[in-house]
C-alpha cells in the first residue's frame, strides 16, 4: 500500500456505509433530470418490438441454449435485459464519471471529507449499478408481462444483470481514468456497439465459425446474455458458475484499477 | 520555531518536506499552528503553499519530515483528521449540479451528519454566508464572491476544529473581499483556529496572529504581522517615482537619506523612520521626483528585504 493509499483509506471497515452518501448525491441530482434515466429504459423496450416481434415473424423459432427451439423474442428479450443493464452502468460509469472526475471536481470536495478514494470508486459503481439495476427490473417486468421468460429461474435474472453492470461498470470507469478528453469516448462506442451486435445477442453463437465463437464468448457481454438467457429460458448448468466468476473478477479488477487511478490522480 | 502559546499546537510540522518527482515543492519547513489563532502562510504562487495546505488538509502525503495534525498523523488517520478540518480550495470545488443549499446538506452527509441535523446546519451557514435568498439557485450563475462564501459555508458544516483557506479571496472584487475579511473575522472571534494562504500583504496583515513567510519552498521569517515589520523593515517609506528615465541617473545622490534604498523598476523605496524627512532631504537636495507618498511600511516591504522580489509580480 503506498503512502497515497494509506491517507485515503484509514479505515476500510467503514468504506460501504460511507460510500452510500455518493448515492445519496446522485439521487440529489438525479431528482431534477429524471427523464435522463428514462429514456434508457425505452431503449431495450424499442429494440425487442422492433426486432423480436417485427423482424421475429420472419425468423421464427431460434436454437435455445439447450437446442429446443424457442421463439425468436423468447431468444432475444434476456440479450436485451443484459444490455439495457450494461449501457446504463457503462453511461454511468464512463460520461458521468469523467465529468465529474475532470471538470466538476467533485471527487476533489469528497476527498475533504472523512471519505476515500475507494469510498468514491465503490459509491459511483454502486449508483451506476442502481441505474442499469432500475433498467433490468423495468424490462424485466414487461417481458413477464409479454410471456417472454419461460423459467421461474427468471427471477435471478435481475442478480445477474446487476453482476454484468458491475463487471462492465467497473471497467468502464477503470478506462475512463485514463481518458484525457471526451472525444477518447469514441472509444467506447466502437468497444460497446459491436459487443452488443455481435454477443450472440441476436442470433446463437453456433451461428460463427468454430475459430470466432472463442473471441465472442470472451466478451462480458457475451457471459451475461448467456448467464441470463439461461435463467429466463430455465437452462441451468454449471457452466454458468464460469459466467458468474468471470463477471466477478472483471469488477473486482475494475474497482481495484479504479481506486489506484483515483489515488494517484486526487491525492498527489 | 515554537510558538509562545501555552496550549499544545493543532498543528506541528518539522522538517515537513513535498516532492514531486526531483522538483521540490516544500523544502524541510518547521512551524506550530495554535489553537484559536489565525495562522498565515505569506508568500508568491508557487512558494509552496498550497503543497503544505494539501499535507496538512490530508489530501497529499508528505514526502519527508514529521506532521500531526490534531495529535494525528495523516499518514494513518487521514479521514479522521479530515472530520475536523473544514477546507476551503483555492480553486472553487463547488457541485455544480447541486443547488445552493444541496451542496451544504450533501457535504454535511459527507461528514456523516444526519439529514435533519444537516439541514438545520445548512439553513443556519446560508444566513452566515448571506445566501439564504439564494438557498434553491444552482451553483453555475453565483458570482465569485457569493461562490466563495458558499465554499467557506461548506468548510463550516461539520463545525470545524481548524479551517484551511488556500488563496480565500484570490480573483475577487475589493468589496466582496472586504465581506469575506468580515465573515473570517468573525469564525475567528468564535475560536475557530484559522490557516490560510495569501499573497496579499494586506490580507496577511488584516487577519494573520502570526504568519510564516515563504519563498522558494522555504520559511523565511517568522512573526506577527507587527513583529516581523520592526524587525525587517522601517517604521516609514518614501516611495519616489522619477520621470522616466531620471531613476537610472541618480546613482549615489540619494546616499545617506535613508536606512536602505530600494530600487524597482517604477519607483524608489526609501526606508527610515521618519518619511516625511527623507522627502524634505530629497528636495533639499535638489531633486524632483514625479511623485512623493510616505506610508507605513508593511508585509509587502518585509517580504522585498528577504527575498528582494515582490509579493504579487
Amino acid at each position: 500500500m503506498s503512502a497515497a493509499t494509506a491517507v485515503a483509506t484509514g479505515q476500510p471497515r467503514r468504506s460501504v456505509p460511507r460510500a452510500w452518501h455518493l448515492i445519496e448525491r446522485n439521487l440529489f441530482v438525479y431528482r431534477r433530470t429524471w427523464t435522463i434515466i428514462v429514456s434508457g429504459f425505452f431503449e431495450p423496450l424499442f429494440y425487442l418490438v422492433g426486432i423480436g416481434f417485427g423482424l421475429g415473424r420472419l425468423v421464427g423459432d431460434v436454437t435455445g441454449p439447450a437446442g429446443q427451439p424457442i421463439p425468436y423474442a423468447v431468444f432475444i428479450a434476456p440479450a436485451l435485459l443484459a444490455t439495457g443493464a450494461m449501457n446504463g452502468a457503462v453511461a454511468e460509469a464512463t460520461f458521468n464519471f469523467f465529468f465529474k472526475l475532470n471538470f466538476n471536481r467533485t471527487f476533489q470536495s469528497i476527498l475533504a471529507t472523512p471519505l476515500s478514494v475507494r469510498d468514491v470508486a465503490v459509491g459511483e459503481i454502486a449508483w451506476a449499478l442502481i441505474r442499469g439495476g432500475l433498467y433490468a427490473i423495468g424490462f424485466m417486468m414487461v417481458i413477464a408481462v409479454l410471456g417472454l421468460v419461460r423459467s421461474p429461474w427468471a427471477v435471478l435474472a435481475v442478480p445477474a444483470a446487476l453482476l454484468l453492470g458491475f463487471a462492465t461498470g467497473a471497467v468502464g470507469m477503470a478506462a475512463t481514468s485514463f481518458m484525457r478528453s471526451p472525444t477518447d469516448f469514441d472509444l467506447i462506442n466502437i468497444i460497446v456497439l459491436p459487443m452488443f451486435l455481435f454477443s450472440a445477442t441476436f442470433y446463437p453463437i453456433e451461428t460463427y465459425p468454430e475459430a470466432i465463437r472463442g473471441i465472442v464468448a470472451f466478451t462480458p457481454l457475451y457471459q451475461g446474455v448467456a448467464l441470463i438467457r439461461g435463467l429466463t429460458v430455465g437452462v441451468i448448468g454449471p457452466e454458468m458458475l464460469i459466467h458468474v466468476v468471470y463477471l466477478l473478477a472483471m469488477g473486482f479488477i475494475g474497482l481495484w484499477v479504479t481506486s489506484r487511478r483515483l489515488d494517484r490522480i486526487l491525492l498527489k | 520555531m515554537p510558538t509562545d502559546a501555552p496550549s499544545p499546537p493543532l498543528i506541528r510540522a518539522r522538517g515537513l518536506t513535498k516532492r514531486f518527482g526531483s522538483f521540490t515543492a516544500v523544502d524541510a519547513i518547521d512551524f506550530d499552528v495554535a489553537p484559536g489563532e489565525a495562522f498565515g502562510f505569506l508568500g508568491p504562487n508557487g512558494a509552496g503553499k498550497t503543497s503544505t495546505m494539501r499535507m496538512i488538509g490530508c489530501t497529499s502525503p508528505a514526502s519527508g519530515g514529521t506532521l500531526t495534525v490534531l495529535d494525528m498523523d495523516p499518514a494513518t488517520r487521514g479521514p479522521e483528521i479530515r472530520g475536523h478540518l473544514g477546507v476551503v480550495p483555492q480553486q472553487d470545488t463547488l457541485d455544480e449540479e447541486l443547488t445552493v443549499r444541496e451542496n451544504l446538506v450533501i457535504y454535511g452527509r459527507y461528514f456523516g451528519l444526519s439529514r435533519a441535523e444537516c439541514g438545520r446546519r445548512a439553513d443556519e451557514l446560508l444566513e452566515f454566508a448571506q445566501l439564504t435568498e439564494r438557498r434553491d439557485s444552482r451553483v453555475e450563475p453565483l458570482s465569485g464572491g457569493m461562490k466563495r462564501r458558499l465554499t467557506i459555508a461548506r468548510a463550516l458544516i461539520n463545525e470545524p476544529d481548524v479551517m484551511l483557506l488556500d488563496e480565500p479571496t484570490t480573483g475577487l472584487d475589493p468589496q466582496a473581499r472586504h465581506l469575506l475579511w468580515d465573515r473570517l473575522y468573525r469564525l475567528k472571534q468564535r475560536g475557530v483556529t484559522l490557516v490560510l494562504t495569501t499573497h496579499y500583504m494586506d490580507e496577511a496583515e488584516q487577519l494573520c496572529d502570526r504568519l510564516v513567510i515563504m519563498d522558494k519552498a522555504r520559511i523565511v521569517a517568522e512573526g506577527s504581522p507587527r513583529q516581523l515589520i520592526e524587525q525587517y523593515s522601517t517604521r516609514e517609506v518614501a516611495e519616489l517615482r522619477f520621470p522616466v528615465g531620471v531613476q537610472e541617473t541618480l546613482d549615489g545622490q540619494l546616499a545617506g537619506l535613508a536606512d536602505r534604498i530600494e530600487h524597482l523598476p517604477d519607483r524608489l523605496l526609501l526606508y527610515a523612520n521618519d518619511g516625511e524627512a527623507v522627502a524634505v532631504a530629497v528636495h533639499d537636495r535638489g531633486l524632483r521626483p514625479e511623485t512623493v507618498l510616505v506610508r507605513r511600511s508593511t508585509l509587502e516591504d518585509v517580504f522585498l528585504r528577504l527575498t528582494g522580489r515582490t509579493l504579487v509580480e
